[in-house]
């Protein structure tokens, strides 16, 4: 028994050491390899396709990464973490950076020692409930068992959410999204609970979706986004621009289709500082000059990675909503390039 | 005359350290030791410092913040409001409960089951073979799974027992309610209840202990003394006299008459489950991640214990059991009263490693979403706190306890059935 509690200190001082070692840029360009954590499966953020592939919105990030970094968007070890692992999956260095509808919070950000990068989706919590039980407001669900992924800020909403309003329910813990939609349509729980565009996706995978309805109540703010860990600034900044890219690339009309024809040079001096075909700031980043052109053609801008993988062509039909450009009325809102 | 010279004394030297064999062993092992030490010291160091570089230095204030988070499966009072500390209590007190319930039946079972396989009936020797053979050889995070899947997917949903044309209903006289949620039963009310006695204050291991249930356990106590004194009566009857009286009907009324009138006093009646809302409310509700993992750990156990049986019994030679035949005794008396105890000696020791298998598989409570204390120290406290080093400390320090007296328990009972020997 004194061994294995030595072998535990001994694993977690590894850890510890491990994530105290900064230069994550030039351990990634060593490996040639980014080690990026997404969920273990949610359909539209990150999940693999028929072959294998890992698609979604919150893999388009990754990749994206990759692309500027590594010059390869496929360069990437997509490495699937539950609400539970994430976080020890990042700060002991086995992932380089977390892309997994992952809430910014005061806490998260300041005490868990991690450096949220931007947001990627502005999301809220939800309910999901069979059509069938008649329920048109979260206030009604008293006495309701409740599905809910442990380890998220979503179990804490809930749990304030229920006892301000006053009503009593029954928490269903389970670890990953493909538990939690076994459970709910067996009827093990009345009701899901997760964010809004979470329940959005898992819905588009049920047989008769039809069947369900989304509750009108948001009982939380979700900002989700990539984080990395606290303390390796030029990391955090690659991160963060190559976001911020994918944004301003869609606000500035920089597409996918005229990428090609705008990184030969246009009329406006942010899109060629943006592209590389004036100015350094690439080189500012530690990376070359075309790392956004990369970045951006990896999947292409912000609005296109939303359309293809969870906008309103795609079964999961979420709205841009909130995540409409700050021109359009949303909250996107990318600094400028210079 | 001869004159003795005593032998040249010896000198210490410090080359004796390593070339004399009677210091050479203790030198080796003093330099071992101080070798561990400085590892231990450097791991150990490492770590603070390296979590202080990280800005995390170790420290237990978190335990007393608002946990934050509820807990389906509660045995004392607790919410989201109380602290961490609390939080883990209440999941210490659900890895007792599914350790204590799989120890008892992972050992009836397993007994059984390891003495059926010994059995002359060839079918009942073979289904037992295979059931050991099949729970032992699959992991048992598998079987929690399984079973867990099983009741969610076979089991009706509340609403199925709802309405007109309902298609499900209760069992038992409308007593006992399966539902894929878990198994709700009728529970223990009293109208004129004594109340509870409050233990600890206000602080995080509080708690309250029913008067009733002191009451009920005072009464049966003084039953089975008042049994256990007639029952001797009678013995020394039959000693002097050869007459053995007749006492079942005694022992019967002691145990059940005081029992009766105290229930009557106290106002003891049943609490049926009955379908409210979204589920059932009333009633005990056993859940079906507790069952899952009850039922998955005590038959993946009971395989092992059952091996451990054989093997005792086996022990025991032939000769035993021809010479409690030659004196008349049947099979099952001779198992009861001769292979058994004797067989004991063999098996307890495993037995033990057996039980403390149980309580550490219970960790993995998590696949099912039981909230042990893994899945809140261990789980949501350590995620949404951070303080992974702190957390697994203390949950290994609770486990060790456990383990540790479950040991020193079974070590007592393990001298008292060991053969006397003269």
């Amino acid at each position: 028994m004194k061994k294995s509690v030595i072998l535990g200190v001994a694993t977690i001082a590894g850890l510890a050491a491990g994530a105290a070692v900064a230069g994550t840029v030039d351990d990634v360009k060593a490996r040639g390899k980014l080690n990026c954590g997404v969920t273990t499966g949610l359909v539209g953020f990150a999940a693999p396709d028929a072959n294998g592939e890992w698609q979604g919105f919150d893999v388009s990030v990754c990749r994206a990464v990759a692309a500027a970094v590594l010059g390869d968007a496929n360069a990437v070890e997509f490495v699937p973490t539950t609400g539970k692992t994430r976080f020890t999956a990042l700060a002991s260095g086995e992932i380089d950076m977390l892309a997994r509808n992952t809430t910014w919070t005061f806490s998260r950000d300041v005490d868990l020692k991690f450096e949220f990068t931007g947001v990627n989706y502005y999301d809220g919590q939800g309910f999901m409930v069979p059509k069938a039980l008649g329920v048109s407001s979260a206030k009604e669900l008293d006495g309701a068992t409740v599905c809910i992924q442990t380890g998220t800020t979503t179990e804490l909403n809930l749990a304030d959410f229920f006892r301000s309003n006053n009503i009593s329910y029954e928490p269903v813990p389970i670890e990953t999204n493909a538990e939690a939609q076994q459970q709910y349509l067996a009827g093990a729980c009345d009701v899901y609970t997760t964010d809004a565009s979470g329940l959005a996706a898992t819905r588009a995978t049920f047989e008769n979706p039809g069947d369900h309805v989304l509750l009108p109540e948001i009982i939380s703010k979700e900002p989700l986004g990539p984080l990395v860990r606290h303390g390796d600034h030029e990391w955090g900044d690659v991160v963060r621009w190559t976001l911020n890219a994918l944004i301003a690339a869609e606000e500035l009309g920089v597409t996918s289709a005229n990428i090609e024809e705008m990184s030969a040079g246009t009329d406006n001096p942010e899109v060629n500082r943006l592209l590389g075909s004036e100015g350094t700031l690439g080189e500012m980043l530690g990376l070359d000059a075309t790392w956004a052109q990369r970045a951006i053609k990896s999947g292409g801008n912000y609005g296109e990675i939303f359309a293809k993988n969870i906008g309103e062509e795609t079964p999961i039909g979420l709205a841009r909503g909130l995540n409409a450009q700050w021109t359009d009325g949303g909250l996107l809102y990318a600094p400028p390039f210079r | 005359m001869t004159t003795l010279t005593d032998p040249p004394k010896e000198h210490f030297r410090l080359s004796m350290l390593l070339y004399d064999t009677r210091y050479r062993s203790a030198t080796i092992q003093v330099i071992a030791l101080i070798g561990f030490m400085l590892l231990a010291a450097w791991i150990i160091s490492n770590t603070i410092q390296n979590l202080e570089a990280l800005g995390k230095p170790v420290e237990f204030g978190f335990f007393a913040e608002p946990a934050s988070y509820d807990i389906n499966q509660r045995l004392l009072e607790y919410t989201s409001r109380d602290s961490h500390l609390r939080a883990a209590f209440i999941g210490l007190l659900n890895t007792l409960v599914v350790a204590v319930l799989g120890c008892i039946t992972a050992t009836v079972v397993g007994v059984l089951v390891g003495v059926l396989r010994l059995s002359n009936n060839w079918l009942v020797a073979r289904i037992m073979t295979v059931y050991v053979e099949m729970f032992r050889n699959v992991p048992v995070l598998l079987w929690i799974v399984l079973a867990m899947a099983i009741l969610i997917e076979s089991l009706p949903a509340p609403r199925a027992f709802r309405g007109e044309d309902a298609t499900a209903s209760m069992n038992l006289f409308d007593s006992v309610a399966v539902t894929n949620r878990g198994v709700y039963i009728p529970e223990f009310l009293f109208s004129r209840s004594l109340g509870d006695i409050h233990l600890f204050g206000t602080s995080s291991i509080r708690f309250d202990i029913s008067l009733d249930l002191i009451a009920v356990l005072i009464v049966l106590g003084g039953s089975i003394f008042a049994m256990r004194k007639v029952s001797a009566w009678a013995a020394a009857k039959q000693e002097a006299t050869g007459d053995r009286p007749t006492i079942w009907y005694i022992n019967l009324g002691i145990l059940i008459v005081p029992m009766l009138i105290l229930l009557t006093i106290l106002g003891f009646h049943l609490g049926y489950p009955e379908l409210k809302g979204f589920n059932f409310s009333g009633g005990t509700h056993m859940r079906n991640s507790l069952i899952a993992l009850w039922l998955a750990l005590s038959l993946y156990t009971a395989a092992f214990i059952a091996e451990i049986v054989r093997a005792g019994i086996l022990a025991i030679s032939k000769g035993q059991t021809e010479a409690a035949s030659a004196l008349g005794l049947r099979p099952g008396r001779t198992m009861r009263l001769v292979i058994l105890p004797q067989a004991l000696r063999v098996i307890i020791p495993p037995m033990i490693s057996n039980y403390l298998n149980l309580t550490k598989n219970s960790s993995l409570a998590i696949a099912v979403g039981y909230m042990d204390i893994t899945g809140t120290l261990g789980g949501i406290t350590m995620n949404q706190t951070g303080r992974e080093l702190e957390c697994v400390l203390l949950l290994m320090l609770v486990y060790l306890t456990i383990s540790l007296s479950i040991s020193a328990v079974m070590n007592w009972y393990n001298n008292r059935v060991k053969l006397v020997e003269r």
